[in-house]
C-alpha cells in the first residue's frame, strides 16, 4: 500500500468513526423521526404533493390549460369541476395538480443549486482560511447586505422576469447562508484531533476535505437543506405572484394567485386552493425539517 | 469601548453600502442585451438610442460609467423615471414615507405580539395556551404573506365590509388620521403576522433556556413574588438573545413589505420597485433598490448595537 491510499483510507476511517456515520447512527436518527409523528406528517403531506406533482398527467381530469368561456368561475364541488373553475373557465382542480410541477420544481432546483455551490465555497473558505477565505466571505458579506427577498427582485429585475431566472435568482439569494454555516462547521473541525491526526500521516488537503471534514458536516447539511427547501418554494412563489417568476397561463401557484386576485369578490376559491397549496408545502417541509433536525440533535448556528 | 467599536461599524457600514451601489450599477449592465434598448422598448428609434446612451455615458469604460453614476447618487440625483417623467429621488422618497409608516406599525405590532405569546407560552409550557402558540407560530411562519393578504381582505373587507382593504385613503372624504388607521389595519396585520411567529417562537425557547438557570431558583428561594420572578428576572434575561433577532426582522420586514404593498395597493416604495421592474423603469427599480438596502444596512447597524447595549459579551467575539 502506497503512502497516499494508506493516508486516505486512515482519514476515512477516522473521519467516519468521528462523524459516527456507523449503521447504528443512520438507524437511530430513523428510529427517531419514524416515532415523530408531527415530522412524520409533515413528510407525508410533501411526498403527496410529490407524487401528485410526478402523476400529474394521470390523475388530473382536465388540461390545465383548457379554456371553456361557457363554464367560468363554476363554484367548489359542481359538476365535473370539483373545485370549480376560474376566470376562463379552466378546472382549478387539475391546475393545482399541474402547479405542483413548476411550484415545488423551482424550490428543490434552487436548493440543490445553492447548496452544491454554498457547501463547495463553504469548505473551501474555512479549509484554506487565509486569503481565499476572506475573498470568498466579502462577496458573502455584500450579498448579505441585501435582504432575501430584495436580493431575489434585484437579480430579476436584472435578468428580466420568467421561471428560469426566478430559479437562480432564488438560488443565488440562498448561497451566503450555505457558506457562512458550512464555513463554521469546517473552521471547528479543522482543529479536532481525527482532522490533525490524518493530516500528520500525510493526508492531502482534498482527502482531508472530502474523508475526514465532509463526513460530519453531512447531517447539517441535511437539516439546513430539508429547512431551506422550504424557505425557497416561499421566495420562488412570492416572486411568482409579484409577476416575476413563472408567468401565466402556467399554473404555477404564486402565478395562480396574483392572476385570480382581481377576482376576489366573485370567486375567493381561485385564491384559497392555490394559497393554500403553497401553505400545506411550507408547513410540511418546517415540521419534517424541524423533526430531521432533533432526530440527528445538530443545530444550526444560523437559526 | 464603544466607540471603536461604533466606528468599526461605521467604517463597515460605508464599504457594504458601496458594495450595494455597485450591486445596483450593475443591474443595468446585467440585463441581456443594450440597457439603452431596454430601458426604451424594442420600438425605440436609433436617434433616441444614440441620445439615451449618450446621456447614460454607455460609451465611457465600465469603471468611468460607475464613478459617474456613484457621484450623482451622492448628491441625489438618480436620474429621472421613464414612465413618469419625474425625479426618481422625489418619487422614491414620498413613495419612502408610505412604506415607513406601514413598516414601523407592523413591526410595533409583531414586537409587542411575539414577546407577549412567547413569553406566556414559555412561562406555562405544556399548557394547551402553549399548545395553541406553538400551532399559531407553525401556520405564521408558513403562510404566505400575500396569500394571508388576500384572505384578511376578502373576510374583513369584501364580506364584512368592517375595513378598506385598498389603498391608504379613502377616494371621497378621505384623509385624516382615522382614515389612515383603518386603512393600516388589514396590511399592517398581515405583514406582522410571519415576524410574530418567529418572534414568539424565539422568545418561547430563550424564557424556557432561562428558566432552568440557577438565579431563578435562587430568586423564587428567597421569597420573591412570583409575578417579580418573571418581569425582573425571566423577561429580561429572556430578552437578550431576541434583541438581534428583532433587528434581522425589521430588515426582512422591509423587504417583505413589497408582496403586502402589492396585495392592498399601499403606495410604498416595495411595489414601486416591482411595478418598475415590470415596466422597465430601470432608474427606478435603480433607487428604490438602493433606498432598501441603504436603510436596511442602516436598520442593521442598530440591531447590532443594540444587541451589544444589553450584552456587553458581543463585541468580543
Amino acid at each position: 500500500m502506497t503512502n497516499s491510499t494508506l493516508a486516505r483510507g486512515v482519514a476515512q476511517e477516522i473521519g467516519a468513526a468521528a462523524s459516527g456515520r456507523s449503521r447504528s447512527r443512520g438507524a437511530q436518527v430513523m428510529r427517531r423521526l419514524l416515532r415523530d409523528r408531527i415530522g412524520m406528517t409533515g413528510i407525508i403531506l410533501v411526498l403527496l404533493l410529490i407524487v401528485m406533482a410526478v402523476l400529474a398527467p394521470v390523475i388530473a381530469p382536465h388540461d390545465p390549460l383548457a379554456t371553456n368561456l361557457n363554464e367560468t368561475f363554476r363554484k367548489v364541488g359542481s359538476h365535473g369541476h370539483l373545485l370549480g373553475t376560474d376566470l376562463y373557465g379552466r378546472d382549478m382542480l387539475s391546475r393545482v395538480i399541474w402547479g405542483a410541477r413548476p411550484s415545488l420544481m423551482i424550490g428543490f432546483v434552487a436548493t440543490c443549486l445553492a447548496l452544491g455551490l454554498g457547501v463547495t465555497l463553504g469548505v473551501i473558505s474555512g479549509f484554506y482560511a487565509g486569503r481565499i477565505d476572506s475573498i470568498i466571505m466579502r462577496i458573502v458579506d455584500v450579498f448579505l447586505a441585501f435582504p432575501y427577498l430584495l436580493l431575489a427582485i434585484v437579480i430579476v429585475g436584472a435578468l428580466g422576469p420568467g421561471l428560469f431566472n426566478a430559479t437562480l435568482a432564488v438560488a443565488i439569494t440562498a448561497i451566503p447562508f450555505y457558506v457562512r454555516l458550512i464555513r463554521g462547521m469546517v473552521l471547528s473541525f479543522r482543529e479536532e484531533q481525527f482532522v490533525e491526526a490524518s493530516r500528520a500521516i500525510g493526508a492531502s488537503g482534498y482527502h482531508l476535505m472530502r474523508h475526514a471534514i465532509f463526513p460530519n458536516i453531512v447531517p447539517y447539511v441535511i437539516v439546513a437543506f430539508s429547512i431551506n427547501v422550504g424557505y425557497l418554494i416561499l421566495e420562488a412563489a412570492s416572486l411568482s405572484f409579484l409577476g416575476l417568476g413563472a408567468q401565466p397561463p402556467s399554473p404555477e401557484w404564486g402565478a395562480m394567485l396574483a392572476e385570480n386576485r382581481n377576482y376576489l369578490t366573485l370567486a375567493p376559491h381561485t385564491v384559497i386552493i392555490p394559497g393554500v397549496a403553497i401553505f400545506i408545502v411550507i408547513i410540511g417541509l418546517n415540521l419534517f425539517g424541524d423533526a430531521l433536525r432533533d432526530a440527528f440533535d445538530v443545530r444550526l448556528r444560523e437559526e | 469601548m464603544y466607540l471603536t467599536w461604533m466606528l468599526r461599524r461605521f467604517v463597515y457600514l460605508i464599504l457594504v453600502l458601496l458594495a450595494a451601489t455597485v450591486v445596483v450599477f450593475m443591474m443595468m449592465h446585467l440585463a441581456p442585451g443594450d440597457p439603452a434598448q431596454a430601458m426604451l422598448g424594442p420600438m425605440a428609434r436609433g436617434d433616441a438610442l444614440a441620445q439615451l446612451r449618450q446621456q447614460l455615458g454607455l460609451n465611457d469604460p465600465l469603471y468611468i460609467q460607475y464613478l459617474h453614476w456613484l457621484e450623482h447618487t451622492l448628491r441625489g440625483d438618480l436620474g429621472r423615471s421613464i414612465r413618469q417623467q419625474v425625479p426618481v429621488s422625489s418619487l422614491i422618497f414620498s413613495q419612502f414615507k408610505n412604506t415607513a409608516i406601514l413598516g414601523s406599525v407592523s413591526f410595533v405590532i409583531a414586537v409587542v405580539g411575539g414577546l407577549a405569546l412567547g413569553f406566556l407560552a414559555g412561562l406555562k409550557r405544556g399548557s394547551f395556551f402553549d399548545r395553541i402558540i406553538i400551532v399559531i407560530a407553525s401556520s405564521g411562519i408558513a403562510i404566505p404573506s400575500f396569500f394571508l393578504g388576500l384572505v384578511l381582505a376578502y373576510v374583513f373587507g369584501i364580506r364584512l365590509h368592517v375595513l378598506p382593504s385598498n389603498g391608504m385613503y379613502s377616494l371621497q372624504g378621505g384623509g385624516g388620521l382615522l382614515d389612515l388607521i383603518k386603512h393600516l389595519a388589514l396590511p399592517a396585520i398581515t405583514l406582522a403576522v410571519g415576524p410574530i411567529a418567529v418572534v414568539a417562537r424565539m422568545t418561547r425557547s430563550s424564557t424556557l433556556e432561562v428558566l432552568s438557570q440557577d438565579y431563578v431558583r435562587t430568586a423564587r428561594a428567597k421569597g420573591l413574588h412570583e409575578r417579580a420572578v418573571a418581569t425582573r428576572h425571566i423577561f429580561k434575561n429572556a430578552l437578550i438573545p431576541i434583541i438581534h433577532l428583532l433587528g434581522l426582522q425589521a430588515g426582512i420586514l422591509l423587504s417583505a413589505t413589497a408582496l403586502v404593498e402589492v396585495v392592498f395597493s399601499w403606495p410604498g416604495i416595495g411595489a414601486l420597485m416591482v411595478n418598475s421592474i415590470l415596466t422597465r423603469d430601470l432608474p427606478v427599480t435603480q433607487g428604490s433598490v438602493l433606498l432598501i438596502a441603504a436603510v436596511y444596512a442602516i436598520v442593521s447597524v442598530f440591531a447590532d448595537f443594540a444587541h451589544m447595549v444589553v450584552d456587553p459579551r458581543v463585541h468580543q467575539s
